[in-house]
C-alpha cells in the first residue's frame, strides 16, 4: 500500500503547509493577492431535483452537494485522490475489504463529529429499498457485500458489507475484488448524511434551517427555480484554507440568455452556446476557456429483429461510420475545441490506450472510398436504404443529425429520415427499439475505461441497440477484477471497430465563459469534480 | 344574481372533475414516466419508486386517491421530480411571482392598450389613428420571446440600467423588462379590439341621436359609447387575465423569475404528474372564477342582459 502512504503523507504536508497563519489578502499557497470580494456567481441550466446526497442523480445537485457534504476521499484538480473525511485507508490483498481511516476534526454544521457511523447508516440508506433512491444502483456498482440481496428486499440493510468498527474506523467488504474502489468514494452517492436531521424533518431536512452538512459550505438560501445560495462553514475542518465566502447558482435555462447575463458582468461563469466558442474566444480571449471531458457522443445501431436488415451487415455499419467526416462536425458546428471520435473511450481517459485501428490513420478520402466499397461489397446500393435516425430535441442535435444525414446520401447514397422526439418520449421510443440509428451522449461516472465499455454489455441497462458479444462480456468481467485491465479495455475498443455496434462521433470539450479572475477552476479534471473551498478570486 | 352565482360554482364541480379525469389520463397517456431516465433504472429500482409513489395502483384507484386527497386535505401530492418539494410549496413559491408581475402587465397593457384603441377609433384615418395602430401592429408581431432578448441587449447589455433577470422578492428593476416583454402584445390586442368595438358604437343610431341632441363630445363618449365599446373588451380580459397570471413560459425561462408558467412546462416535459395536475387545477379554477367574473361585468354593463 505505497500509494496510500504517500498519499496519506502529501496530505500531512500540504496540511504543514497551509496550516501557516494566512495573511489576509494573500492565498497560503501561492501568496497571490486576494481580491476583496469572494463572491462566485455561475449559471446552471436547470433546478437541481435534490441535494440529498443518496437522492441526487443530477450534474447540478452533484455540484451542490460536494460543497455541502464531503465523502471519504476527495480529488484534487487533476483528478487524483486526496483525503476527505478519511485520512487514508488499507486494502486486504485481495482487494476485496477496504478499512478507512477517519480525521477525528471533522466536524457536522451543528457541531457533532462526523463518525464512521454516519457513513455506514448512509450507505445502508441508499441501497435499502424503503429510501427508493434512483441512484441506488450506485451501491450495486460499488459491489458491496450483500447488496443485490438488500436492494431486492430479500435481505435487511443491517446485512450490507459496511460497518463502523468504531467512531473512526469504517471497514467495507465487497463481493469481488476491485482495485478502483476508493475512487468510487468521491462519488456523492456515497457521502454521509445526518441520521438525527433526516429522522427530525423527513424529506424537508435538505430545506435551508433544517439541513445538517459536513462539507466546506452550508445552503443558507434556496428559491426554487431562481436562485440558490452556500455560505462558508465554519465548522468544517478545513476552513482556514477556504477563501470562497459565498457561491451563488442562478437558475437560467437559456444558453444565450446566460451568456448575456455573463457579458453583464452578472455572472462569473457559464457555457459557451453551441458553435459560438471561435467568436467569444476571439473577442474575449481570457475569459473563453476549454478543456476535454470524459463523455461521448455517438449515434447506436439497432442489431435487434425491429431493425433496417441492412444493418445486421458489419460491413453496412462500418460503412456509416467511415462516412461521417467528424472534423467538419467539431471545426465547423460546435466550434468548442471538441475531439473527432473514432474510439467510445475518450482519449483523456485514466490509463486508456486507444487501439490502432485502419480508421483513424486514414484521411477522409480514404474513409469515404473505403466506405463505398464497403457498402458494394455487402450488395447494397445506398438507394435501397433508408434509416429512421432518432434524436431528442435540440438545437445542437439536430445541426449534426442533418449534416451526417447529408454525408451518408452524398457519399453512399444512403437515405435518413430524421425523427425528432422531446426527451421523454425518445427514452420511450428507444427502449422500445423504434429506431434504426439513435442518438446518445455519455459521460463516465468516473475516470476508467470500464465506465464507458460497461455499456457494450450485453445486460447493461443502457444497452438499447440489443448489442451482444460474449467475448466483451468475457472482458468485461475480467477487467473488474484484474489489477491492470487497460489491455482489456484496448482490446474492446479493437472488437467495437469490427463489429460496429456504434458510431463514436466526437468527444465533449467543456467550454466555458470564466471570470479571468477566477483561479483554480479543475481544467485538468475530466470529470469536472470541481469543489468551491479550492477556487478564489485574485486581486485584478 | 347571488342565486346565478352560486349555480354557477356548483356547476364548476363537475367541469373540474372531468378536468381531472381528463387531464390524468392524457398525461399518464404519454410516453414515458416521471423515472424514465437516460439510464434507465434496474428493474427493482424501478419497483421501489413506484410503490412508494403508489404509481404502480391502478388508474381508477390512483384517480379516486387523488380527488379524495385534494378535497379532503388540500393535498396535491410531492413532486416526483424535486424530492424535498410538494406540489403545493411549488405552487405557493411560484404562484405568487407570476401574479405580480402578471397583474401589473395586465394593468399596464389595459391600460394602454384601452387609451391606444381610443385614441385610434375618435380620430379614424387621421395621422393618429396610423400610428396607434402602427404601434399596436408592431407590438403584436414582436412575440414576447422576440421581445426579450431585445430589452436585456437594450436595458442590460447596452445601457446596463436594469439587471438581465432573477427576480429578488420582486423589486422593481426585476419587475420592468418581464412587464413590458409580457404586456405588448397583449395591449395591442386591447388596442384593436377597443377600436374596432368603439368605431362600432360610434357609428350606431343611438350616438347619432345624442349627437343631435347636441351633447358635447366627451359626454358621448365617456357616458354613453365607452360602455358598450367595453363588452367585447372584458369577455377578451376574463381569460387574458388568467393565462398572464399563470405565467408566460418564455417571461419565466428568459427572465428566470421563477413562475410558475416555467414550473408548468418543466413538470410536463418531466411528467411530474402532480406537479402538473396541481397547476392544471388551478389553471381551471381561475379560469371558472373569472369566466363568472366577467359575466357579471357584463351583467352590470348591458342592462340587456339578465343573470
Amino acid at each position: 500500500m505505497t500509494s496510500n502512504r504517500a498519499l496519506a503523507l502529501s496530505s500531512v504536508l500540504s496540511m504543514a503547509l497551509l496550516a501557516s497563519p494566512s495573511i489576509a489578502d494573500v492565498h497560503p499557497i501561492t501568496n497571490e493577492e486576494l481580491a476583496d470580494e469572494q463572491v462566485f456567481i455561475y449559471r446552471v441550466g436547470d433546478e437541481f431535483a435534490s441535494i440529498d446526497p443518496q437522492l441526487a442523480e443530477d450534474v447540478q445537485g452533484g455540484e451542490f452537494i460536494r460543497d455541502l457534504f464531503e465523502g471519504l476521499m476527495n480529488q484534487d484538480a487533476d483528478g487524483n485522490l486526496v483525503p476527505g473525511v478519511a485520512t487514508h485507508f488499507e486494502a486486504s490483498a485481495d482487494n476485496t475489504v477496504y478499512t478507512f481511516q477517519l480525521r477525528d476534526n471533522a466536524k457536522w454544521s451543528d457541531g457533532k463529529p462526523v463518525t464512521a457511523h454516519d457513513f455506514e447508516y448512509s450507505w445502508k440508506r441508499l441501497a435499502d429499498p424503503n429510501t427508493a433512491s434512483p441512484y441506488s444502483w450506485f451501491a450495486k456498482e460499488m459491489g458491496l457485500k450483500n447488496v443485490k440481496a438488500v436492494m431486492a428486499g430479500d435481505m435487511d440493510p443491517s446485512e450490507l458489507g459496511v460497518k463502523a468498527l468504531d467512531d473512526h474506523t469504517l471497514e467495507v467488504r465487497l463481493e469481488n475484488s476491485m482495485g478502483h474502489f476508493p475512487l468510487m468514494t468521491t462519488s456523492e452517492p456515497t457521502f454521509p448524511s445526518p441520521k438525527w436531521a433526516i429522522d427530525a424533518h423527513g424529506s424537508d431536512w435538505t430545506k435551508p434551517g433544517n439541513i445538517v452538512s459536513n462539507g466546506a459550505y452550508v445552503l443558507t438560501e434556496h428559491v426554487p427555480q431562481e436562485k440558490s445560495v452556500r455560505e462558508r462553514n465554519p465548522l468544517y475542518w478545513n476552513d482556514q484554507n477556504t477563501i470562497l465566502e459565498r457561491v451563488e447558482a442562478l437558475v437560467i435555462s437559456d444558453d444565450n440568455g446566460a451568456l448575456t447575463r455573463y457579458l453583464a458582468g452578472e455572472l462569473d461563469r457559464t457555457e459557451v452556446p453551441t458553435g459560438q466558442y471561435n467568436a467569444l474566444s476571439k473577442k474575449h480571449p481570457d475569459d473563453a476557456v476549454s478543456f476535454p471531458r470524459l463523455c461521448a457522443y455517438y449515434y447506436f445501431i439497432n442489431m435487434t429483429e425491429n431493425t433496417h436488415p441492412a444493418l445486421l451487415d458489419p460491413r453496412v455499419r462500418e460503412a456509416l461510420y467511415l462516412a461521417i467526416d467528424r472534423e467538419v462536425i467539431t471545426n465547423a458546428i460546435l466550434q468548442g475545441g471538441e475531439f473527432p471520435a473514432y474510439t467510445f473511450t475518450p482519449e483523456a481517459t485514466a490509463n486508456f490506450v486507444g487501439p490502432d485501428t485502419p480508421a483513424r490513420s486514414m484521411t477522409q478520402a480514404e474513409r469515404d472510398a473505403r466506405a463505398t466499397a464497403l457498402l458494394a461489397e455487402a450488395g447494397y446500393t445506398g438507394e435501397e436504404i433508408e434509416l429512421d435516425l432518432l434524436y431528442n430535441t435540440s438545437e445542437a442535435h439536430k445541426k449534426i443529425a442533418i449534416i451526417v444525414s447529408q454525408m451518408w446520401k452524398q457519399k453512399l447514397g444512403v437515405g435518413t429520415v430524421l425523427q425528432n422526439m422531446e426527451w421523454k418520449t425518445f427514452l420511450e421510443a428507444r427502449s422500445n427499439q423504434e429506431f434504426d440509428i439513435g442518438r446518445a451522449g455519455w459521460c463516465g461516472p468516473y475516470n476508467l475505461a470500464s465506465s464507458f465499455l460497461d455499456l457494450m454489455s450485453s445486460t447493461h441497462a443502457y444497452n438499447d441497440a440489443g448489442y451482444a458479444n460474449p467475448e466483451v462480456d468475457a472482458l468485461l468481467e475480467k477487467a473488474k477484477t484484474s489489477p491492470d485491465p487497460s489491455a482489456s479495455f484496448t482490446r474492446i475498443e479493437e472488437i467495437l471497430a469490427t463489429d460496429f455496434p456504434i458510431i463514436p462521433i466526437y468527444h465533449y470539450a467543456g467550454v466555458y465563459m470564466m471570470n479571468d479572475d477566477l483561479r483554480n477552476w479543475p481544467v485538468g479534471n475530466v470529470e469536472q469534480k470541481w469543489y468551491s473551498r479550492e477556487l478564489y478570486f485574485a486581486a485584478d | 344574481m347571488t342565486e346565478f352565482i352560486i349555480r354557477r360554482l356548483l356547476s364548476a364541480i363537475p367541469t373540474l372533475l372531468i378536468l381531472i379525469v381528463f387531464s390524468f389520463l392524457l398525461m399518464h397517456s404519454a410516453p414515458g414516466g416521471p423515472f424514465s431516465s437516460d439510464r434507465p433504472l434496474p428493474p427493482e429500482v424501478l419497483a421501489n419508486i413506484e410503490a412508494k409513489y403508489h404509481l404502480d395502483d391502478p388508474l381508477a384507484l390512483q384517480i379516486w386517491n387523488y380527488v379524495w386527497g385534494v378535497v379532503t386535505q388540500f393535498d396535491f401530492g410531492p413532486s416526483f421530480q424535486y424530492k424535498d418539494r410538494t406540489v403545493n410549496e411549488i405552487i405557493a413559491q411560484g404562484f405568487p411571482v407570476t401574479l405580480t408581475y402578471g397583474s401589473i402587465a395586465f394593468v399596464v397593457a389595459v391600460v394602454f392598450g384601452c387609451a391606444l384603441g381610443i385614441t385610434a377609433a375618435l380620430n379614424q384615418n387621421s395621422w393618429l389613428d396610423y400610428f396607434a395602430v402602427g404601434i399596436s401592429i408592431g407590438a403584436q408581431v414582436l412575440p414576447n420571446f422576440v421581445m426579450a432578448p431585445i430589452l436585456v441587449l437594450i436595458f442590460t447589455l447596452w445601457l446596463g440600467w436594469l439587471p438581465g433577470g432573477g427576480w429578488n422578492g420582486g423589486q422593481w428593476p426585476y419587475l420592468i423588462m418581464p412587464v413590458i416583454a409580457l404586456s405588448t402584445s397583449f395591449m395591442a390586442s386591447i388596442a384593436r379590439i377597443m377600436r374596432s368595438s368603439l368605431l362600432e358604437v360610434m357609428h350606431s343610431n343611438f350616438i347619432r341621436t345624442a349627437r343631435a341632441k347636441g351633447l358635447p363630445a366627451r359626454a358621448i363618449l365617456f357616458r354613453h359609447a365607452l360602455k358598450p365599446a367595453m363588452l367585447p373588451v372584458i369577455s377578451y380580459l376574463g381569460p387574458t387575465f388568467v393565462i398572464m397570471i399563470t405565467g408566460s413560459v418564455v417571461i419565466d425561462l428568459y427572465f428566470t423569475t421563477g413562475g410558475i408558467g416555467q414550473a408548468f412546462v418543466n413538470s410536463a416535459l418531466n411528467r411530474d404528474y402532480s406537479v402538473m395536475m396541481g397547476i392544471t387545477i388551478l389553471i381551471g379554477c381561475l379560469t371558472i372564477l373569472f369566466n363568472l367574473v366577467v359575466d357579471i361585468l357584463y351583467a352590470w354593463i348591458d342592462p340587456k342582459i339578465k343573470l
